[in-house]
């Protein structure tokens, strides 16, 4: 109890004393975890609403897949890439294992089913109600693409938030394809796991606070975003 | 609008439209001129809606054809056309945003879509409303704003759908009014409508529609005056209810 009481204490004074090591991590941990993001985000709408909008053949297999992989263990997603980025890999002369760039593809590999398979519910959605109109103005594949993402942007900020939770949470893939080498990729979550395992229980515990504000934030902007979406334009 | 070749007569022949097997219009024959105003009449399931948005191109036929056979048909008839629907399809953005998002589809320039989107508005009384979510507008407005939206792609032939159904008389009197308008300008009108009233005031000539068949197609005096079928006549004297 008294181990715990402590580790409180050091933990408020580390993140009071804005402790240099700590601002690295949780920096770098913000900047992989929104790079991917975006990256998702970038691949996943468009994907998403093709899938929702568009009949080919393998669609249904597509959703299947997007589905599933919504639930990918991160550690798979990063046993993955390290055999793709490691030297005897087929991009291993990239030379990227082991740095931030590695981290960012495992984790957009992680995210972009999230946020495509959200999308794909979303735009479905939208198009059972914008399909006689855009089919009227006769809009093309491409129109009917951006209209419907444009329109579901409230929705699809969700999803893109949906998609950093697990990134910035996920401690599997960082810690295989980044090695949590001191500097260079160490993250949140993989210093929590290393500070835990050393005992170094007020380190963890700070950088625990930290990830669980980052996530309260991210929850109170889903929560915000959603209801002045509502207001603005009685858009339920 | 007068300037260009038209795409009208529209010529229907023994279209058939089927719903998993449930025969829903039987071989329907039927052309519609440029000019007159043409109400499609009928009590609920008719097929009013059906019809339209088969003419329209929005459904496929199960058989028979649909085909424009005017002068200045293109390969995509249906950009001379516009519809608008009895619960009308607001974009999430502004009333000026619907129109200008419209024009851009339609390959308005630029340029001209502000200039137009305004015209359009003013016309239907909704200037004042320009930056208003469309979706945060009343049922009447939103008509409005689907009419004014109709008028940007200065269209040849105009569906409504029953557009009045879900309003107030009010609301009712100036969508009418707008209709008036694009028969001012030489839009051709199809409506369907059940509201007898709203027919007595608007049409030129009455195709009626009774469980899936085309019973009449008479100009619209001789209808409500005379009807030929059994069907019609309990129709105008509002005994037919289905």
């Amino acid at each position: 109890m008294n181990t715990l009481a402590n580790a409180f204490m050091q933990a408020g004074a580390l993140l009071a004393g804005f402790d240099a090591d700590l601002l690295e991590i949780v920096g770098l941990s913000l900047r992989v975890s929104l790079t991917a993001v975006a990256v998702a985000c970038l691949v996943g709408f468009p994907l998403g609403a093709a899938v929702a909008l568009f009949r080919f053949p393998g669609r249904g297999t597509v959703s299947l897949l997007l589905n599933t992989f919504m639930g990918l263990p991160p550690v798979v997603v990063g046993l993955l890439v390290f055999l793709m980025l490691s030297r005897s890999g087929p991009l291993g002369v990239l030379g990227l294992l082991f740095t931030p760039t590695a981290m960012i593809i495992a984790q957009s590999l992680l995210v972009t089913p999230i946020v495509a398979a959200l999308t794909r519910q979303i735009v479905a959605d939208l198009w059972r109600e914008y399909s006689e109109h855009l089919r009227s103005i006769d809009a093309g594949p491409g129109a009917r693409l951006a209209t419907l993402i444009y329109d579901a942007r409230f929705s699809l900020v969700t999803a893109a938030l949906a998609g950093f939770g697990r990134a910035i949470a996920e401690v599997g893939a960082v810690m295989i394809v980044g090695g949590n080498i001191d500097h260079a990729t160490r993250v949140m979550t993989t210093s929590i796991a290393l500070e835990t395992s050393k005992g170094n229980l007020a380190a963890a515990l700070a950088l625990g606070f930290v990830l669980l504000t980052i996530a309260l934030t991210v929850n109170l902007v889903v929560q915000v975003s959603n209801t002045v979406a509502t207001r603005k334009a009685a858009l339920a | 609008m007068s300037s260009r070749d038209t795409i009208l007569p529209l010529e229907i022949h023994r279209l058939v439209f089927e719903i998993d097997g449930t025969r829903l219009l039987h071989d329907i024959d039927l052309t519609l001129a440029a000019g007159k105003r043409t109400v499609i009449l009928g009590p609920n399931g008719a097929g009013k809606s059906l019809l339209l948005r088969l003419s329209h191109g929005l459904l496929e036929p199960t058989s028979g054809e649909i085909v424009w056979r005017g002068a200045g048909t293109r390969e995509r008839p249906i950009r001379d056309q516009a519809m608008v629907f009895q619960r009308p399809v607001m974009l999430r953005r502004s009333a000026l945003a619907n129109l200008t998002h419209t024009m851009k589809v339609r390959g308005v320039p630029r340029a001209e879509r502000h200039e137009r989107a305004h015209a359009a508005l003013a016309l239907a009384g909704l200037s004042r409303l320009a930056e208003r979510p469309a979706r945060a507008m009343s049922g009447g407005e939103q008509q409005r704003l689907a009419l004014a939206r109709a008028w940007t792609s200065e269209p040849q032939v105009l569906f409504l759908d029953e557009p009045t159904a879900s309003l107030d008389p009010a609301a009712s009197r100036s969508v009418e009014t707008l209709i008036g308008g694009f028969h001012a300008a030489g839009t051709k009108i199809v409506m369907a409508t059940h509201d007898l009233g709203q027919a007595r005031r608007l049409a030129d000539e009455v195709v009626f529609l009774h469980k899936g068949r085309l019973l009449e197609h008479t100009p619209a005096d001789e209808f409500f005056d005379n009807p030929r079928t059994d069907e019609g006549r309990a129709f105008v004297a509002g005994e037919l209810l289905w």
